[in-house]
C-alpha cells in the first residue's frame, strides 16, 4: 500500500498548485519516476484512479509517467555507469565503492489544465 | 485533442512531508523531547526489545510509547502491562507507514510536558517507513537473525537512514546461516556511520548497550 500513500501526497500537492494558479480542473498529472525509486507505476496508476476520481478537481485526470534512468558513480575510477544493468559493482574497474547518483526520483513534473 | 495548458511543478512528493518533519523536530527540540523512530520487519522483536529497554531506562528518563499498526491494540496493551509507562496505539488506517503529520497527532495525544523520551514503534515494514521522515531525532531498526544477513543489500534505503541497527535473536545464531561479520560489512557498505549492536531481547543480552546509547542521545538532545 506504499503507492496509495504516495498518491495522497500527489493529490495534496496538485490541489495546492491548482489553488495557487486559480485552476478549477486538471486533466493530467505528469510524474518523474526514477528507475530505482521503488515505485511500481501500474500500482500507482490503480491507486490514482481510485483516489483521484473522488476529487472534483481531478475526476478523470490522467496520471502519466516519465521514467528516468538510474545512474551510479564509482568512487574508485571516478566514472558513471547504468545502475539497473550492473548493480553495485562498477563495470569499469570492478569496485563495490559505488553510489547512486540519480534514479530514485518521485516528483510531480507538471500538471495539465484544459485550456478554455 | 483539446488544447491543454501546462503548469510546471517539479517538486518531490516527499518534500512537504520533509518540511513537516523538520518543523516537528524543531518543536521537539524546544520542548526538550527526544523522539526515537523504531523500525523493522513484522516479527523481528520490536515490542519485546522495547519492553527490555524501557525497564532499564524508566527510572532515569520519563518515557512514553506510540505503537503504530494497521489495526489492533495488542502492542500498546503489552507495553503498558510490562513496563507501566504511558503507551498509546495509533492506527494507520491501512497505510504501511507513518508520516510526520500522523506522528504529530500521536504526540498531541501524549502529555509531552511529562516526557523526555518518546518512542515511536513504526509499522512492521522495511520499505515505506524509510521513505517518510516522521520528525524523529534518531532512527533505529531491528534486523533479526532468521531474516538473514543479506537484508541490508535488499533494503538499502532502510539501512542507510538508520543511526543504529540492532541484530536481534542472537540466541538462535547456531541454527541459522547468519554471519554477523558479513552483516556488519553489508550495513557498513550502505551506511558507514550506523552503530551495530547484537542483542537478544529474550535473554536481555546486549540490551544494556542499546539502552546506554539511547540515554546518551536523549541527554545530548536535551542540552
Amino acid at each position: 500500500m506504499h503507492e496509495l500513500g504516495i498518491v495522497f501526497y500527489i493529490i495534496r500537492d496538485v490541489k495546492k498548485a491548482a489553488e495557487e494558479n486559480d485552476v478549477k480542473k486538471v486533466s493530467g498529472v505528469v510524474m518523474n519516476i526514477g528507475e530505482v525509486s521503488g515505485i511500481v507505476p501500474e500500482y500507482l496508476q490503480d491507486c490514482w484512479r481510485w483516489a483521484a476520481d473522488k476529487e472534483e478537481l481531478l475526476k478523470g485526470a490522467e496520471l502519466k509517467f516519465n521514467i528516468l534512468p538510474a545512474v551510479s558513480w564509482c568512487d574508485d575510477c571516478k566514472s558513471e555507469y547504468e545502475t539497473v544493468r550492473y548493480g553495485r559493482t562498477c563495470p569499469h574497474c570492478g569496485s563495490g565503492n559505488t553510489w547512486l547518483l540519480r534514479g530514485n526520483e518521485v516528483e510531480i513534473k507538471e500538471i495539465e489544465v484544459p485550456d478554455n | 485533442m483539446d488544447p491543454v495548458r501546462i503548469i510546471e511543478i517539479k517538486k518531490s512528493v516527499f518534500e512537504s512531508n520533509e518540511k513537516d518533519a523538520d518543523n516537528l523536530r524543531k518543536e521537539l527540540k524546544d520542548r526538550g523531547v527526544f523522539l526515537l523512530n523504531l523500525m523493522s520487519s513484522p516479527g523481528s522483536g520490536k515490542t519485546t526489545t522495547l519492553i527490555r529497554t524501557i525497564n532499564l531506562l524508566k527510572e532515569k528518563v520519563r518515557i512514553a510509547v506510540m505503537e503504530a499498526d494497521i489495526d489492533s491494540d495488542v502492542d500498546a496493551v503489552k507495553i503498558k502491562e510490562a513496563t507501566g509507562i504511558p503507551s498509546i496505539q495509533l492506527h494507520t488506517g491501512g497505510m504501511c507507514h507513518l508520516d510526520a503529520e500522523m506522528t504529530r497527532q500521536g504526540l498531541d495525544a501524549l502529555d509531552l510536558g511529562e516526557v523526555d523520551l518518546a518512542i515511536l514503534e513504526n509499522v512492521g515494514n522495511l520499505v515505506c517507513p524509510a521513505e517518510f521522515d516522521t520528525g524523529s531525532v534518531k532512527n533505529a531498526m531491528i534486523l533479526s537473525v532468521p531474516e538473514g544477513d543479506d537484508k541490508p543489500l535488499k533494503y538499502p534505503l532502510m539501512f542507510s537512514i538508520c543511526d543504529v541497527v540492532l541484530i536481534n535473536k542472537t540466541d538462535v545464531l547456531p541454527y541459522f546461516d547468519f554471519d554477523i561479520e558479513k552483516c556488519r560489512e553489508n550495513i557498513r557498505m550502505r551506511n558507514p556511520s550506523a552503530k551495530v549492536i547484537p542483542v537478544c531481547a529474550r535473554t536481555g543480552e546486549g540490551i544494556d548497550v542499546f539502552a546506554q546509547w539511547l540515554l546518551e542521545q536523549v541527554n545530548a538532545w536535551k542540552q
